[in-house]
């Protein structure tokens, strides 16, 4: 690898890492104006790439942000006189560049943290859900547009366009930059924990295309979640959250096989799995559990790690995961947990009563192209010893499903 | 602090009764107490309503709201508060909210 390689890498890895963190403080000093924040630290990102091959990476890359990411909102305040509040911003900023402390510290919320403010900024539920999860894998994930529009399998244009919609939004409906009050906390931090578990999942169970995990929303979603239930410490759902994030991501390696096909639950080499993960997990899980309030994300995961402290199938608890999933439907109630919930029935009391379960969801003509439900109904139909009756509900869900990795798989398990 | 426009849309199943004008008649005094209403009114219903456009320099006059929808334009707030979250606090204790709807628009800032 050539120097100028190694410094860009050296660049991206600084913005990566201590990015958000100094967008989230500037955006603070901005009065909140978290798109002119972004601009600043993309033109000081620009800075970066044109200074550090020549004179070196900086001994302190975060401080040389700040301060960079600062002058270029200064000249941008300058250079855009339409800004509002811009001489208030202003002066703010070059005080500040001035060496006089920071005595902006007003705080409405519970926490202090200008990462925490920006989380519930771009989580704010005036912004569409999609909008929020790009937002926050900009903003707080440092991902690159071109990143994040990969990973949604989506155009370029299309994700700037959106991610430049939201910010504008953000300046214009005066969406406030803070931690939301006490009373509204609760909800927010479930908006919160929504985008994080639909990053993930985006990730883990890609809807479309050629792979089925992507692998760098896995690793953001990891990430944002640590950071998260870090920032929210007392919240059992966070906790429960980051816990479920681990459990699940741990049977990455096993997921899927060396040709890149897809190897179900059962049939995984549990060697493979990340034991760091699964033990991490486990601890977040038990610190979860012993703050005393119990929701979906805890439950989640409680049945992710049944799953994975099981030595094979064979041995995992199928009666606790099926009474897990009843608290989770009591809970939340959803097709989902009750395809799965089937599921856990037919191992534990037999494939005849893991039908019975079934059977109403297959009512439910909604569910007419859930992939899931198919591929559940067959696997018991089959172990209950209805080949053809198995083959056609099979058929459904390979009609069912948009992603090339798991029909193979649909075909496969048609065929044995 | 900011200018916001909270446009009432109602249900119309929903016949008001002297209640539903008591609930008004608080929440506007409500409003005008934290000092952050700036003007409101209720409107007319939709059967009062006549449309005008011009196309190609004619006065086009129709009776009727310019569009069919499911909910009607009651009434509407202009307030002015800190932030979005405000209004959207103000939006959620309108009388109407649990049968129409309170879409929240910021004023443009000439």
């Amino acid at each position: 690898m050539t120097a100028d390689a190694t410094t860009a890498d050296a660049v991206g890895r600084a913005f990566r890492e201590e990015g958000p963190a100094v967008l989230a403080t500037l955006a603070r000093h901005l009065g909140g104006d978290v798109g002119l924040a972004e601009d600043a630290l993309q033109d000081a990102l620009a800075d970066a790439l044109a200074t550090w091959p020549r004179d070196g990476v900086p001994e302190r890359p975060g401080a040389w942000m700040t301060t960079a990411a600062r002058r270029r909102a200064i000249d941008r305040l300058r250079r855009e006189r339409s800004q509002t509040n811009r001489a208030v911003a202003l002066e703010r900023l070059t005080r500040l560049e001035a060496g006089a402390a920071d005595e902006y510290i007003e705080e409405e919320g519970p926490v202090q943290d200008d990462r925490l403010r920006l989380i519930f900024t771009c989580c704010h539920p005036a912004l569409a859900p999609e909008a929020q999860v790009a937002l926050t894998l900009r903003m707080l994930g440092g991902l690159s547009t071109a990143e994040i529009a990969r990973a949604f399998l989506v155009a370029d244009p299309t994700m700037a366009q959106r991610i430049v919609r939201a910010k504008r939004k953000i300046a214009a409906a005066g969406i406030p930059y803070r931690v939301p009050r006490e009373s509204d906390l609760p909800e927010r931090t479930a908006g919160v924990l929504t985008v994080l578990y639909l990053v993930f999942n985006e990730g883990y169970q890609a809807t479309g295309g050629e792979r089925l995990v992507r692998a760098e929303l896995c690793d953001e979603a990891l990430r944002l979640a640590a950071l998260v239930a870090d920032l929210l410490r007392d919240d059992a759902e966070a906790l429960g959250l980051l816990a479920l994030i681990r459990l699940t991501h741990a049977r990455a390696p096993a997921r899927v096989d060396a040709a890149g096909r897809y190897v179900p639950l059962d049939e995984q080499d549990r060697d493979r799995w990340d034991a760091g993960l699964v033990a991490a997990g486990t601890a977040a899980l038990a610190l979860a559990l012993r703050l005393g309030r119990p929701g979906p994300y805890q439950l989640q995961a409680a049945i992710a790690a049944e799953h994975d402290r099981a030595p094979d199938a064979e041995h995992t608890d199928w009666a606790r995961i099926a009474a897990l999933y009843g608290e989770l439907a009591a809970l939340a109630p959803s097709p989902v947990i009750e395809v799965n919930r089937a599921v856990a029935v037919g191992f534990s009391e037999g494939p005849q009563a893991g039908l019975i379960v079934l059977a109403p969801l297959l009512e439910d003509r909604r569910l007419a192209h859930h992939v899931p439900l198919h591929a559940a109904h067959a696997d018991l139909l089959r172990r209950a010893g209805g080949s053809a009756a198995a083959r056609n509900a099979y058929d459904r869900a390979i009609e069912a499903s948009t992603n090339s990795i798991e029909r193979a798989e649909l075909q496969r398990r048609r065929a044995g | 602090m900011a200018k916001y426009m909270l446009l009432i849309y109602l249900d119309p199943e929903h016949t008001p009764s002297e209640e539903t004008s008591a609930e008004w008649g608080k929440i506007s005094q409500e409003l005008a107490q934290a000092g952050q209403m700036l003007e409101g009114a209720g409107l007319q219903g939709i059967d009062t309503a006549t449309t005008v456009r011009v196309r190609d320099h004619e006065r086009l006059v129709t009776d009727g709201p310019f569009a069919e929808t499911r909910e009607l334009l009651g009434g509407y707030y202009v307030v002015d508060v800190p932030d979005l979250d405000v209004a959207l606090d103000w939006a959620a204790k309108m009388p109407n909210v649990g049968r129409g709807s309170v879409e929240v628009r910021p004023v443009l800032e000439m």
